[in-house]
């Protein structure tokens, strides 16, 4: 076969194959609400706040219930020594203990 | 029409041969580039997915988490307050919680226990809410049913064993907890390897050792929020960890005009000046800023892959080789114009990153929503002993993958027609005197 | 057929090392005749040679092609009367490495767009015709010297030009070969093609099949014989 057809061959089919994953998500979106909603109604039944993805201390297990201080409980200087403490930011009102309110 | 669509074929042709000449160079960049998409990829589908995922499963946070503050530290919760915040105009109900953290030393995990709601006083006063009543409905078509039933039972503080009859039966989606048992999490069950009827010993508070029994496991499908939960009861509790009657860890509160969530919030902390309330909306925004591109090792990954690709641009970018240079004399002594010159060279570069682009943005949805970000996984984990096993439901943002496909394919191809300009103008004669030699 | 008129040729103007290739040149080539362009190294035979074939543009003068002047076309009007009239033969045959002769052979019609079977068929006409389609799908490292010569010779002959020009041809060919060369220089003439060759090689430049001879010496033109 001639080059160029076989590369407008791999072109399609990356096209192809990119829009029947784009549609499986489309798809999924649909076929996971019962899966959304059972977490969702697991969230409301018992009060949770967070989503479990960091379990290596208590700050970053419960990331929205952490306030500034947290991370420097085991010591004043304790720089953020936990991996997971890389992907996580402290919410934008910084010098906030929480948000305005007012 | 037709000649200029031969034209192309023939010059995608050439272009393709051209690459093929030098095989383990040409593979090599293409393979670099596609790893290149590929995790610029996989990270964008990843966050995107759990934001998304996060902002729809913690709909149905508490409204208000209220806390007491003590020296910068959380401090447990006097049950006396509920009454001040009772009180307050606008606060539709109020409910304590009791729940803490225990660390394994055998897997070295952390676990979150907690107690389901209406447990968490003490025997002897009444839960103000019918757990999962006030709260609304699930998405799904069907009126959803809580998976949680707490049959609250009226009773007067009074005699002892009036109060273990007054303690209120928890059940959760089928399965009873009762007194010394616990429901756990899907992940510790995996963690240590137990299940159903098996026994956990727990270390108390003051050096005893305690059994408890398991009545059940939470759902896989749960992971994501219950992976480490342990459900337990809030006598088993307080036993456990030695908390008086008096306190509980924090409180919930439920508001009857949403829009005046901030309101009562801020009344919540003129009275009682220890308290420090977090409102749902918060919660949600923690989890809509997690993984931005700006935090730590997000930013490593993205300056990496720009730095990469830089690399590639330039090396494309600052000249052509002897041999470039007297292939296109060649072709300009044949016969072929600058323009056409141009056109392969614009081949060349667009080839390489169609197929970089469309190759990583595939396999790295494969990767997320397939095989579960296991590339990711050892980040993710960090010095966790326990993580959740998920699997994302896809969410798909084209805005950053329209982003995506232009930042690979434009500036590579840019890149490759850029030195080419000054050696495809060059006149057949100079062409033919070079390769006179 | 063509004419040079006052055709000068400067390279590196104003540089101290600026040098004058031709000086005031004046010469008309016939149609369908084979013209040798004679003199030792230096004379300016291939500088002439790119003028007249639309490779390069002279510094000053005049030049036409079937009276139409084309001195001062733009590139790409320029490129287009090369690609259609002219059929260069290098002095090396100049074929691209790593990709087969078939290709190598077809690569100067690309540009033009034509069906590829049609253009297939042309091409391996081409080299059945110069005993080499054997070679056809073969990388062009592969081939000897005379073959590659021959396969050159094809590629300059796949847009049926009326006008081939030969630089050196016979520089890197045995007797035998240059005399093979001279036969195929002779089909060309009896099929109505115009040939330009340059070439210090008395076996061409003495050939009988020769129409007329242009000395050259230090860029002008000493004697035309015919």
């Amino acid at each position: 076969m001639r080059n160029s057809s076989l590369f407008f061959l791999y072109l399609s089919t990356g096209v192809f194959l990119l829009g029947l994953l784009l549609l499986h998500a489309a798809f999924s979106e649909k076929a996971r609400q019962e899966n959304l909603g059972e977490k969702a109604a697991m969230v409301k039944a018992l009060r949770l706040t967070d989503l479990c993805l960091f379990t290596e201390a208590r700050y970053t297990r419960h990331l929205s219930q952490a306030d500034l201080n947290t991370a420097f409980q085991d010591h004043p200087l304790s720089l953020e020594h936990f991996p997971s403490g890389s992907f996580t930011q402290p919410p934008k009102e910084l010098p906030n203990a929480h948000e305005s309110l007012d | 029409m037709r000649a200029w669509i031969e034209k192309q074929r023939y010059i995608i042709d050439f272009t393709i041969s051209s690459l093929l000449r030098r095989k383990v160079k040409n593979f090599g960049l293409l393979a670099l580039y596609t790893l290149i998409v590929f995790i610029l990829a996989s990270t964008m589908f990843f966050t995107y997915s759990i934001k998304k995922e996060a902002s729809l499963i913690l709909k149905g946070a508490p409204e208000i988490v209220v806390q007491k503050i003590v020296a910068g530290r959380h401090d447990l919760f006097p049950l006396s307050y509920i009454e001040t915040i009772k009180s307050i105009r606008g606060v539709a109900a109020v409910e304590s919680r009791l729940w803490g953290y225990y660390y394994d030393s055998l897997v070295s995990a952390n676990y979150t226990l907690l107690t389901p709601p209406g447990q968490a006083e003490a025997a002897g006063t009444v839960a103000v809410v019918d757990s999962g009543a006030s709260f609304r409905p699930c998405r799904s078509s069907q009126p959803c049913k809580s998976p949680a039933k707490t049959t609250a039972v009226e009773s007067e503080s009074g005699a002892p064993h009036a109060a273990d009859l007054s303690k209120p039966l928890f059940e959760f989606n089928g399965i009873a907890l009762e007194p010394g048992t616990l429901i756990i999490g899907n992940g510790i069950a995996r963690l240590r390897n137990i299940g159903k009827g098996d026994y956990m010993p727990f270390l108390t508070f003051d050096g005893k050792v305690v059994n408890f029994k398991i009545a059940g496991t939470l759902s896989s499908q749960s992971e994501l929020v219950s992976a480490d939960l342990m459900l337990i009861t809030g006598a088993d509790f307080r036993k456990l960890f030695g908390i008086d009657n008096s306190v509980v860890t924090d409180l919930t509160v439920a508001v009857n005009n949403p829009s005046e969530v901030a309101m009562v919030a801020s009344k919540i902390k003129k009275r009682l000046p220890q308290a420090r309330p977090i409102i749902r909306d918060e919660i949600l925004r923690t989890y809509d800023s997690i993984f931005n591109w700006r935090g730590g090792m997000m930013i490593v990954i993205f300056s990496a892959a720009v730095l990469a690709f830089v690399i590639f641009a330039w090396d494309k970018a600052s000249g052509l080789s002897a041999g470039e240079r007297r292939e296109i004399g060649i072709l300009k002594a044949v016969g072929w114009e600058t323009s056409d010159v141009i056109q392969m060279k614009f081949w060349e570069g667009a080839m390489i990153s169609l197929t970089a682009f469309f190759s990583g943005v595939i396999l790295a949805y494969i990767h997320v929503f397939f095989t579960g970000s296991i590339v990711f996984e050892p980040a993710l984990k960090g010095w966790s002993s326990l993580y959740p096993h998920f699997e994302l439901t896809p969410f798909i943002n084209l805005e950053q993958l329209t982003t995506l496909f232009f930042l690979t394919v434009v500036p590579y191809t840019v890149a490759t027609i850029v030195p080419i300009w000054r050696a495809a103008t060059i006149d057949p004669d100079s062409a033919m005197r070079f390769t006179g030699e | 057929m063509i004419e040079l008129v006052n055709v000068k040729k400067v390279f590196n103007a104003g540089n101290p090392s600026e040098f004058s290739a031709l000086n005031s040149v004046s010469l008309y080539i016939e149609g369908n005749q084979v013209t040798v362009l004679k003199g030792p190294s230096g004379s300016g035979k291939t500088t002439l040679l790119s003028i007249v074939g639309c490779m390069s543009r002279p510094s000053a003068g005049r030049v036409k092609l079937n009276g139409r002047e084309i001195t001062s076309l733009p590139e790409r009007f320029l490129t287009d009367i090369r690609r259609k009239t002219f059929g260069f033969i290098f002095q090396q045959p100049n074929l691209i490495k790593g990709i087969s002769v078939l290709d190598n052979v077809m690569l100067p019609a690309y540009p033009l767009g034509e069906k590829r079977s049609h253009l297939k068929m042309k091409a391996m006409k081409g080299l059945s015709e110069l005993n080499i389609a054997d070679k056809s799908a073969s990388k062009v490292e592969w081939l000897s010297g005379g073959e590659a010569q021959r396969a050159s010779i094809v590629r300059a002959l796949i847009n049926d030009p009326h006008i081939i020009i030969a630089d050196e041809p016979t520089a890197h060919l045995d007797t035998k070969l240059s005399y093979r060369f001279m036969e195929i220089i002779e089909k060309f003439k009896s099929e109505g093609k115009t040939v330009i060759i340059t070439s210090h090689d008395p076996l061409v430049y003495e050939s009988a099949i020769v129409d007329s001879v242009v000395k050259l010496r230090d860029g002008q033109i000493e004697a035309s014989s015919t």
